[in-house]
């Protein structure tokens, strides 16, 4: 499964993709190899961390089609939506996309992750609101893997309000996914 | 001799190349490191310098890539193990003390994260073009030895055998990392110290008016050495010496300590050699590659294989030295050599050599940047196999 997490400078995507690599590969039994943009791109502007996950060791370890694209801003988004293979799902924050380029093939989901993490008294907190929603939408990787990969990538004191961040993300997705299953039924 | 548990961080971690290079110095017993920091090599440094403090390691930025490596051979003369890391253009200018440092027989680790070149050329993007210049980059006959890690785990493993041949050695050994295995992050296990296998300096235990730096035995062996500063009254110099370390400028001399900069590498190639092999026995065509690129070509194999072609896949990871006699057994059993690499012909002209026209070598070339399209090497393969 290729995964791109895209946004802007100090979002905190780079960590994102590196609490998915870890807890698919330290705590879920899988193979994740995380790539991410250096240099003057990935300075500002839109950045973005790749992250392969597999059941088999990864060979080859960047990206050129994801199957899964978040992004986190409106440039991100526009930079890299025309990459995903058809029937991706992409995942994007509801206030800060507002997508200008519509893509049929693929399937949209939004959470406003930043509103949510302000909500908990800081902004800091969306990239974990962002990975919850991430982890109950596309339920490649564990809550429980993704539990235990934030100590040592997150400071100690904070664990439990991202634990929070967490799982407000993952309930939003449930939430959504169930909206979607009673509209179709209905 | 098993590491020090104090520098062994047990565990199973998700880190990037760089910082497991960092760790396989520490529990590879590395307490020195004299360095500049360089685009994609800097993490290395930078995990090393805030972990020594905490075993007792040494870290100085140094002035430039010139001071860095001769430190690191002076360093090397106290009885640490000591090591310096970069990327090209700084591997450039650590070339002239390289010289000093193999002439002096200073065991050491020099880590080269490789970019695109040549000069500045691509500071944060992947490039193997420096494997030619860590074979002969500084001036004179020499050999060496040069490790090529395809994943962090191996940076992780390989650092702690680089500083080990060149302990068995007294020699430089060069880790020739690339840009895509520096910043990729991946799990990385660090097991307990009492399973990591150290070789420690070898140290002269008789008189110290006895003592001589260097042995030119023409075997391939190595003497002790000793710690400077303990009283012994030696002489260690880049001028051609004699066991004394002496100079003798003659050809004599030069014959004697220069056939034995080689012979201890070359003499002891196959013991010093780690390569890894799948289904060359009855292939067709052998699939040689090193670094990121053995595992993008790993994928064209598997396709190649689906296919029904027969290939089998020699991975350097000792790239230096070069596996001479390994392909001279190959040649006359496949039709083929397909070689991918991220430089334009590099290891490709080893292969060529060695293959004498009894089998076809076909380069798969990048000038860097990326990692190939396993599709290229895969139609290689096939033009190979027919």
């Amino acid at each position: 499964m290729d995964i791109r997490f895209s946004g802007f400078g100090g979002q905190g995507i780079i960590k994102s993709g590196i609490l998915i690599g870890k807890a698919a590969s330290l705590y879920d039994n899988k193979f994740g190899t995380m790539t991410q943009s250096f240099g003057p791109e990935a300075r500002g502007g839109a950045c973005s961390a790749q992250v392969v996950i597999d059941d088999d060791p990864v060979l080859y370890p960047y990206i050129v089609a994801p199957e899964i694209l978040v992004s986190m801003s409106q440039e991100a988004y526009e930079k890299f939506i025309g990459d995903p293979v058809k029937g991706s799902i992409v995942l994007t924050d509801t206030d800060l996309v507002k997508p200008a380029t519509i893509r049929k093939d693929v399937k949209l989901y939004s959470i406003p992750a930043t509103r949510v993490a302000e909500e908990m008294g800081n902004r800091i907190f969306a990239n974990v609101v962002m990975v919850g929603f991430f982890l109950s939408i596309t339920r490649i990787i564990s809550l429980d893997a993704m539990k235990k990969a934030l100590p040592g990538s997150v400071p100690d004191r904070f664990i439990e309000i991202n634990i929070e961040a967490l799982e407000r993300g993952y309930n939003f997705g449930l939430e959504l996914l169930e909206k979607e299953t009673s509209t179709k039924k209905a | 001799m098993k590491a020090d548990p104090i520098g062994v961080a047990t565990g199973n971690h998700y880190i990037d190349g760089d910082h497991a290079c960092a760790e396989g110095a520490i529990a590879g017993g590395c307490r020195f490191l004299a360095g500049y920091p360089i685009t994609p090599s800097t993490e290395v440094a930078e995990r090393m310098a805030e972990r020594f403090p905490f075993v007792g390691g040494q870290f100085i930025q140094m002035e430039d890539e010139l001071a860095s490596m001769a430190a690191v051979a002076g360093a090397a003369w106290t009885g640490v193990k000591a090591m310096t890391v970069t990327s090209g253009p700084g591997f450039s200018l650590m070339m002239e003390n390289l010289g000093l440092a193999t002439m002096m027989e200073v065991p050491c680790v020099l880590v080269n994260v490789q970019r695109g070149g040549p000069s500045t050329g691509l500071p944060t993007l992947t490039g193997q073009g420096d494997m030619m210049q860590a074979r002969w980059g500084s001036h004179g006959d020499y050999e060496l030895i040069s490790l090529c890690p395809n994943s962090p785990q191996e940076c992780f493993d390989l650092t702690i055998t680089a500083f080990n041949l060149a302990e068995t050695y007294r020699v430089p050994v060069l880790f020739m990392m690339d840009e895509c295995v520096g910043h990729m992050t991946e799990k990385v296990v660090i097991p307990e110290a009492d399973e990591i296998e150290i070789i420690p300096r070898k140290f002269y235990q008789g008189k110290k008016e006895d003592y001589r730096p260097y042995q030119f035995k023409g075997d391939g062996s190595v003497g002790p050495m000793i710690k400077a500063g303990e009283g012994y009254n030696i002489h260690v110099t880049g001028l051609t010496h004699d066991e004394r370390g002496y100079p003798v400028i003659n050809a004599e001399a030069q014959d004697k300590n220069v056939r034995h900069l080689v012979d201890k590498i070359l003499l002891n190639e196959e013991k010093i050699r780690i390569i890894e092999e799948d289904q060359v026995e009855d292939a067709d065509v052998v699939v040689i590659s090193y670094g990121i690129t053995s595992r993008v070509a790993l994928k064209a194999v598997q396709d190649a294989r689906a296919k029904g072609l027969k290939v089998g896949t020699m991975r350097l990871i000792t790239v230096w030295p070069f596996p001479e006699k390994r392909i001279h057994e190959l040649r006359d059993k496949v039709k083929a050599f397909v070689v991918p690499e991220i430089n334009l012909g590099q290891i490709v002209l080893e292969v060529e050599r060695c293959v004498s026209g009894k089998a076809k070598t076909i380069l798969v070339p990048h000038a860097g940047g990326w990692v190939h399209d396993p599709n290229d090497i895969l139609n290689a393969i096939e033009e190979g196999a027919k």
